[in-house]
């Protein structure tokens, strides 16, 4: 309740106050918080331009923006979308507030560097904010060459030199997980006793350390190209400009496991809670994320990628499979979170399917560039990833504010994402197959009834995504107080007061049970409080 | 394995676990550092299969017996930094001061030899840009060779100069005696980024510097 | 159209659009009996065992081997078929058949310049026969764009400093829409037009009806006597310059000792770049005609040496 005796209790939020406290600290449950705020600042700016985008598009001429202006917004959606929301949201937010504690450690082997990414994310981020406000970029989220490096006259280099930046804020995040979930396990906490979320979280950050570099350069070598006129893409001095292509995608298609890998392993926590049962297969989905990781690196050769991106849908197969297993014979709950996690599974499948179209070589010639393409991407980054965080936010919202969010209203919205995203984005796959390229500012009038249908959902999508936003901030003052394990869930993260202490575990717990015991009653059995000694 | 005191930083549980967490933290980042470079040498070696009379010809224009010079220079530097952190293991102060020392100004000397090197460059209107002037007619594609020669060095020299830096700062907590028998992470941590960084420069000189070069 | 006033599938015009939608219909039969099977299953289970008491303990199941290759087998296999299906048909896409109808195209921002060998000039436009395959050999001036007709289900990307192809064969007449696919800048969509697929006859009557057309072979001959490659490239070889007379196609060997093939990517390099693949034998004076000669240019004068081959098959030299 909210007496007196439960304000009293210090933790991680009142052990000191002021804004000093908050933009110096080394917590990572309050790095977790600072980069929360920024990535949601992101969130809606890159929704904005994707309404302006979806008005523009509800008339087949260009009568709300000018060409130019229609080619800023989609560039600035993808960049802001890309780099500044969905590649930090769950490792940055999620990941930093819940791996110490799910692995039984009292912070990440780097709390100062932890800051420092912070730091360097807001660095990159003023920069690119700074490119949008002196005008924008025009050239697609991709860059591609020579449009980016000679022809184009906007912002470029500024633009990528903010991604630049931000790409180190990745690598130092992956660095300190990687080093953190080798060294300091809890005793007991062997590696298969691991929760799939942070299994999930070590794929991404072996992703994070090996292709983030090579993005880094490439975006330098393109800023050098434009500043300095080298030649290294310019076909006129004799460059290539596929070099960038190959060199662009050598990063962008492993980033876009990185956008998913984290939310799967969301998804494996909230199966599991809300069916009260350890997840079907957990070898498996532990070892496909590690296969997601290595199949997702080459980008040569339309035959060897085709194969490739054929092989890399088999374990994500086999995880939509296991989920839906882990339902079996379970007790099943419909919170918010749960809501979320089934929703992620549907559109995950329709998502990933359609993924079978693209890698399909006969097929793709046809999809390739198309509406097909931003619709299949959609079902991934939007109905799956970001279902995924919000459902994340939601579940461990009670650990993270000591608070409870308004159920009725948390699940009115999740439905009204879900209806609201189906509606954008399924007619955008009839009119990639149609043949409605993407990054069209005007189109022809045949197109136009899919379109309006595609803009309605969208502000059907908009308003599922602004509730949350309203309730969440409405629970930190008036939500009920949450106790220690609000769902009754397993997990370290749960063995610890409601919000946790600073140094997450008063006492140093010790491991005697395989995750998600659910079958198991009494949580001694599952974990001891006595402090061992690390080896 | 010497044994480890007990302070270390509050989120480790001993000195060792400490250690271990740097130790791997350090060379996830140099695996990083491999990317990075990775992707400025694979973009060399598709450019020069491609033109490579004009890679030949270009990588005549550099400097071979300064480029010897200083990869004599750096070797060297990693044996005095190798030096150093042997010291550091048996706990001799004023030897790691010394070799450390010397590490930095091996290293500056190699970085005031590139910084020549690019100057004569600049006067030979080598420099990629608008200044460009290359005579004969692979000109075009000699400038991509120094467009890699300027932006792989120039990364390079950068990195040198961050571990010119680290160096600095260990001959301070040196001198403060911040380090002993049982605490000498951080010297070898440094030891570890700059034998990286003379590796990356042993595949730098004979990709830049011996393209075509036969004793004839 | 269909029945709701709007289109919700594209009309099949080419040889090539029924083979890519039937193999668009099995990979859609195959996700629609996966997302039907997966919502089916979800919602069965959701029912059936939904929490009915706080303390229910459900049995655990951490997993089945057999239940787990099987669905690694099966989904496995589907996606072999894919693939091995897919990549069929992208081998007829890749490879044009060598009797096709030859037509140059140059894209650059923001129109589609076409060149018919007979010598007509269209822009936005491309007028073909019906019942023939079609090659298209195309390069941009500037940036990347793309070749794309959804009524033919084929594009290709073309490209700045090389040229790409694409084919099609039409099999009905009518008006298909031409679009840009890969983003180029300002008036990417803008950059659209048509393919006026006619019956052979009336294309042959479009084909002269163009004002005092000169062919493209005919205007490369010409360029090549007004910017001097005759006085250096003479027939047979008594030149300071190789003769050109049957190069396309022809193995070449060069000063560094490699052999290529010389097709239309090697001229235009050697003409914008020449000391890029100097013959083995000759001098490397070959100036450059960069800033000299347009796309276009380039284009009419490899249609012309190609007509050298085909007139003067019978005296070309070993």
């Amino acid at each position: 309740m909210n007496g007196p005796i439960e304000e009293r209790r210090q933790h991680y939020l009142n052990v000191n106050y002021g804004l000093k406290s908050w933009l110096l600290t080394t917590d990572h449950k309050r790095i977790a918080w600072l980069y929360l705020i920024v990535v949601t600042f992101f969130f809606f700016v890159g929704g904005l331009f994707a309404t302006l985008i979806r008005l523009e598009l509800l008339t087949p001429q260009g009568d709300l923006v000018q060409a130019e202006t229609y080619n800023k917004l989609f560039t600035m959606h993808g960049v802001t979308m890309i780099f500044f929301f969905l590649i930090p949201s769950i490792p940055a937010v999620l990941g930093n507030f819940l791996i110490p504690l799910m692995i039984g450690a009292r912070d990440l082997a780097f709390p100062r560097l932890n800051l420092a990414s912070w730091y360097i994310y807001i660095l990159g981020g003023l920069f690119t904010l700074a490119a949008a406000a002196a005008g924008g970029v025009d050239t697609g989220w991709t860059f591609y060459t020579p449009y980016s490096s000679i022809y184009s006259n906007t912002h470029v280099a500024l633009t990528v030199i903010g991604i630049f930046i931000t790409g180190f804020s990745s690598i130092l995040t992956g660095l300190n997980f990687i080093v953190t979930i080798h060294t300091m396990r809890a005793p007991g906490m062997t590696w298969f006793r691991l929760p799939l979320f942070v299994w999930a979280h070590y794929a991404t950050s072996i992703i994070f350390i090996l292709g983030t570099p090579v993005i880094a350069i490439t975006l330098a070598l393109v800023a050098l190209e434009r500043l300095f006129g080298l030649g290294i893409f310019n076909p006129e001095l004799g460059g290539d400009p596929l070099l960038f292509q190959h060199l662009f995608w050598f990063y962008s298609h492993p980033a876009v496991y990185i956008m998913i890998l984290p939310g799967m392993g969301v998804i494996s926590e909230l199966i599991t809670c809300f069916s009260r049962k350890r997840v079907f297969g957990y070898d498996f989905i532990a070892f496909s994320s590690l296969a997601m990781f290595v199949s997702g690196q080459s980008v040569y050769a339309s035959m060897i990628f085709s194969l490739l991106s054929m092989l890399v849908a088999i374990p994500s197969a086999i995880k939509v499979f296991n989920w839906t297993a882990t339902l079996y014979k379970g007790s099943i709950s419909f919170d918010a979170p749960m809501l979320y996690a089934l929703g992620f599974i549907g559109l995950f499948t329709i998502g990933g399917l359609t993924g079978l179209f693209l890698a399909t070589l006969g097929v793709d010639v046809h999809v390739h560039d198309t509406y097909f393409v931003i619709a299949h991407f959609h079902y991934i980054m939007v109905g799956s990833a970001v279902m995924a965080y919000l459902g994340g936010i939601h579940f461990w919202w009670p650990k993270m504010t000591g608070r409870k969010y308004p159920e009725p209203l948390a699940r009115l919205a999740a439905v009204i994402i879900f209806l609201g995203f189906n509606l954008t984005f399924f007619p955008q796959f009839v009119l990639g197959y149609l043949g409605m390229p993407r990054r069209y500012h005007v189109y022809p009038p045949e197109f136009q009834v899919l379109n309006v249908m595609s803009t309605a959902g969208a502000s059907i999508l908009a308003l599922g995504y602004v509730l949350p936003l309203a309730y969440l901030i409405w629970s930190l003052r008036y939500g009920a107080v949450a106790g220690m394990n609000a769902w009754k869930a397993r997990g370290l993260e749960w063995q610890t007061p409601s919000p946790p202490p600073t140094d997450n575990f008063d006492v140093t717990p010790v491991v005697l049970q395989e995750a998600y015991a659910y079958d198991v009653d009494e949580p001694e059995v599952i974990y001891a409080s006595e402090k061992a000694a690390h080896v | 394995m010497s044994d480890f005191p007990a302070i270390h930083a509050h989120q480790f549980d001993d000195a060792a676990q400490q250690h271990e967490a740097s130790w791997l933290g350090m060379w996830v980042f140099l695996a990083t550092e491999v990317m990075f470079f990775g992707g400025m040498f694979l973009g060399y070696l598709l450019y020069r299969t491609t033109y490579p009379q004009a890679f030949a010809s270009a990588s005549n224009h550099l400097d071979l017996w300064l480029g010897t010079i200083n990869t004599a220079v750096l070797i060297c530097s990693s044996f005095t930094m190798a030096l150093a952190v042997r010291a550091a293991q048996i706990g001799q102060k004023r030897p790691i001061i010394i070799f450390l020392v010397l590490t930095i100004v091996l290293g500056a000397v190699f970085l005031g030899i590139k910084f020549t090197e690019y100057h004569v460059k600049f006067e030979e209107h080598l420099v990629p840009g608008s200044a460009f002037a290359y005579d004969g007619p692979l000109g075009s594609s000699a400038e991509i060779f120094f467009s890699f020669y300027f932006a792989m060095t120039g990364m390079h020299a950068l990195h040198m100069i961050i571990g010119l830096g680290l160096l600095t700062t260990l001959v301070v907590k040196t001198a403060r005696g911040r380090f002993s028998v049982s605490y000498n992470t951080p010297v070898e941590l440094v030891g570890l980024y700059w034998h990286f960084v003379d590796i990356v420069w042993i595949f730098l000189f004979p990709l830049l510097y011996l393209v075509g070069r036969h004793l004839r | 159209m269909s029945t709701l006033g709007f289109p919700l599938f594209p009309e099949q015009a080419s040889t090539m659009a029924p083979r890519v939608d039937q193999l668009y219909y099995f990979l859609f039969g195959v996700s629609v009996f996966f997302a039907t099977l997966i919502l089916i299953l979800i919602v069965t289970f959701a029912v059936k065992y939904r929490r009915r008491s706080d303390d229910e303990r459900p049995r655990p199941i951490s997993g089945n081997l057999g239940l787990e290759i099987l669905w690694t087998l099966v989904p496995l296999s589907l996606t072999l078929v894919m693939f091995v299906w897919g990549a069929r048909l992208y081998f007829i896409t890749f490879y044009p058949p060598s009797d096709a109808l030859e037509i140059n195209v140059v894209a650059k921002q923001w129109m589609w310049k076409a060149q018919h060998a007979e010598g007509r000039a269209e822009i936005d436009e491309l007028h073909i026969p019906t019942g023939r395959p079609v090659k298209l050999i195309m390069t941009s001036q500037d940036v990347i764009h793309d070749f794309f007709v959804p009524a033919f289900r084929v594009k290709n990307d073309v490209l700045p400093g090389r040229y790409t192809t694409l084919w099609f064969e039409a099999t009905k007449p009518g008006a298909y829409r031409l679009f840009c696919s890969q983003y180029c800048g300002t008036q990417h969509s803008g950059m659209i037009g048509y393919i006026i697929a006619l019956e052979p006859a009336e294309f042959q009557a479009w084909l002269s009806g163009g004002a005092t057309a000169v062919s493209m072979a005919t205007a490369g001959e010409n360029l090549f006597q007004k910017l001097g490659c005759v006085s250096c490239h003479a027939p047979n070889d008594t030149g300071r310059g190789p003769s050109l007379v049957g190069l396309l196609g022809k193995a070449v060997r060069l000063q560094s000792g490699a052999s290529v093939i010389a097709d239309e990517d090697y001229i235009r390099e050697s003409i914008l770049n020449p000391q890029a693949k100097i013959v083995a034998g000759y001098q490397p004076i070959m100036p450059t005609f960069k800033g000299l000669i347009s796309e276009d240019g380039i284009m009419q004068i490899i249609a012309y040496l190609k007509s050298l081959k085909r007139e003067e098959g019978a005296q070309v030299k070993k």
